[in-house]
């Protein structure tokens, strides 16, 4: 690919950058926040599971693939 | 500089669970998912206006095969694009069996395992050029294609212990201590490279099918990947792999470490969380997963240093595949448990051990292990995490729900016209990845060859036929 061609990738590409960096910052930040807000997250998922855990996962049979 | 194109093929997993009586089995699932599908289209194997194929393969699994895409945050929102697809269908099916009155509900799984066993596949697909030496290539690419999932592996619960390494026995299964692995797929392939990908699975299908001009192109077909829900997971698994392709195909110097067992080295590294177990090369020296990809890394790091970045995501892939490596040598995966599969996983599995489940195979586990692969936006558990802002995207979600309606920038965007043209003017045709027809015009055939081209004018000539304006929106594929 030629330089300017590079180049003009990139400029498009400058949105997306922006989108990386801003993401990276909010990483951090949720990382801290975790212990804070585990309980919750867990009793929502809790709420979203089926009861009977063991016939969930044991009634999941396929046949086989490919 | 190369261009490459990519394309991700998945299998899911469908399950019914009835709340009172009335089981539906997989095959019967799965007609009733694609009653829309075959209302819509008229048949369960349909290439869509997107550019993809959506349908029911061998065994009753729904598939999706992404449209060819020219980059990988184009690939990524067209992998996750089938996931919404098939969620638009899954509540479909609920809705159809609520008013027969039956009580339950319908779960499709991005996963890669059932609980009997039976292994369905994520197959990766890269566009290469034909003068590449393929079977050196391959060769080369083996050892990096079965540590990877180290770094990239969806992670799997292991209520016995790891499975017994050759064809189950039935005797030894109930033994060993419930354990986590890095990959849902290490325990079922078992050799190098071949042309069959359903009895003896290997890691690379080597059948010669580009679907593009064939004296130009050749496809390679990774069958060993894990599905992955996360989308940095997925960009990782695709980027590494394209840059390790980019260095062979120039030649870059890459050490020699031809494995002896590959079938027994994947299921080693598959269940040692710490990277460090040895497996024997075929020199006859032991290496283990940490230390070949520290060596790809370091290679990669050199050559992106020499050729420069290909595209806007290269930094972050060395960067997240230096500290999925990180995570592993220092068992701490703080690093990485918004962005690699196996880490989100492990991570909210060992939440609920520290908060009193009883270890790896208590039944909560087994099934949040299973239900952080259902694709239900609101109710899966990744999709779940993922909202809480506990998995990274790279995706806009609005971008996600653009790419089920409209095609990327390649051929599947020619196709895709097509097909949408076809569709609203009710006009029957025959499609597959490179020819395109409408039935009832016969000798107007469309042959495009070429991957990367957007528009081609046999086809356009089709679409006039059709008295399609050009301007139209794109309308949801079933209704």
């Amino acid at each position: 690919m030629k330089r300017e061609q590079i180049q003009q990738q990139h400029q498009q590409q400058n949105a997306t950058d922006q989108d990386e960096i801003s993401i990276a910052q909010q990483n951090s930040e949720v990382n801290q926040e975790l212990l804070g807000e585990t309980d919750d997250l867990l009793a929502e998922i809790d709420g979203l599971l089926e009861e009977n855990a063991e016939d969930f996962v044991k009634g999941f049979v396929q046949k086989g693939g490919q | 500089m190369k261009k490459r194109i990519f394309g991700i093929e998945t299998e899911f997993g469908i399950t019914y669970v009835p709340s009172s009586l009335g089981p539906i089995g997989p095959e019967e699932a799965a007609r009733i998912l694609f009653k829309p599908v075959v209302e819509s289209w008229r048949s369960t194997n349909v290439f869509l206006p997107n550019g993809s194929r959506l349908y029911l393969d061998v065994g009753s699994h729904p598939e999706y095969a992404t449209a060819e895409s020219a980059t990988l945050r184009d690939l990524i929102a067209q992998d996750k694009a089938g996931e919404l697809l098939f969620a638009d269908l899954l509540n479909q099916a609920q809705d159809s069996i609520e008013a027969e009155g039956k009580e339950g509900t319908f779960y499709l799984f991005k996963n890669n395992v059932d609980s009997a066993g039976n292994s369905f596949g994520s197959h990766e697909n890269y566009m290469l050029e034909r003068r590449v030496e393929f079977s050196k290539l391959v060769r080369s690419l083996i050892p990096f294609l079965m540590t990877r999932q180290i770094m990239v592996g969806a992670g799997k619960t292991h209520p016995h212990g790891p499975e017994a390494w050759r064809p189950l026995t039935g005797q030894d299964k109930k033994h060993g201590t419930p354990s986590f692995s890095f990959s849902q797929r290490a325990d079922y392939i078992w050799e190098d490279a071949s042309t069959a990908t359903t009895r003896s699975r290997p890691l690379i299908n080597t059948r010669d099918e580009p679907h593009a001009d064939p004296n130009q192109y050749r496809r390679m077909h990774v069958i060993n990947g894990d599905s992955n829900m996360s989308e940095t997971t997925t960009l990782l698994k695709i980027g590494a792999t394209d840059i390790i392709l980019r260095m062979l195909e120039d030649h870059f110097p890459l050490e020699n470490f031809e494995i002896k067992d590959t079938a027994n080295a994947l299921r080693t590294v598959s269940h040692d969380l710490t990277g460090t177990t040895r497996f024997e090369l075929a020199d006859g020296s032991y290496k283990n997963a940490l230390e070949l990809q520290r060596n790809y890394l370091r290679a990669a790091q050199k050559y992106i240093a020499d050729a420069g970045a290909h595209h806007a995501d290269v930094p972050y892939i060395l960067d997240l595949w230096n500290r999925a490596l990180i995570a592993v040598e220092t068992q701490d995966i703080s690093g990485i448990d918004t962005e690699i599969d196996w880490a989100i996983k492990k991570k909210l599995l060992d939440s609920y051990i520290a908060r009193g489940a009883k270890d790896y195979a208590d039944s909560r586990i087994q099934q949040l292990d299973l239900a952080y692969h259902s694709i239900d936006p609101d109710r899966g558990v990744f999709n779940v995490l993922q909202k809480a802002g506990r998995a990274r995207r790279v995706i806009d979600p609005g971008a996600v729900e653009k790419a089920t309606l409209q095609p990327p920038e390649t051929r599947a965007k020619i196709r895709g016209s097509f097909i949408q043209a076809a569709h609203r003017a009710g006009e029957p045709t025959t499609v597959d990845w490179v020819h395109l027809r409408l039935n009832n015009k016969p000798q107007l055939n469309a042959v495009c060859k070429d991957p990367f081209a957007t528009e081609d004018s046999t086809v356009k000539q089709l679409i006039d036929l059709l008295g399609a304006q050009k301007t139209q929106e794109w309308m949801p594929p079933f209704i």
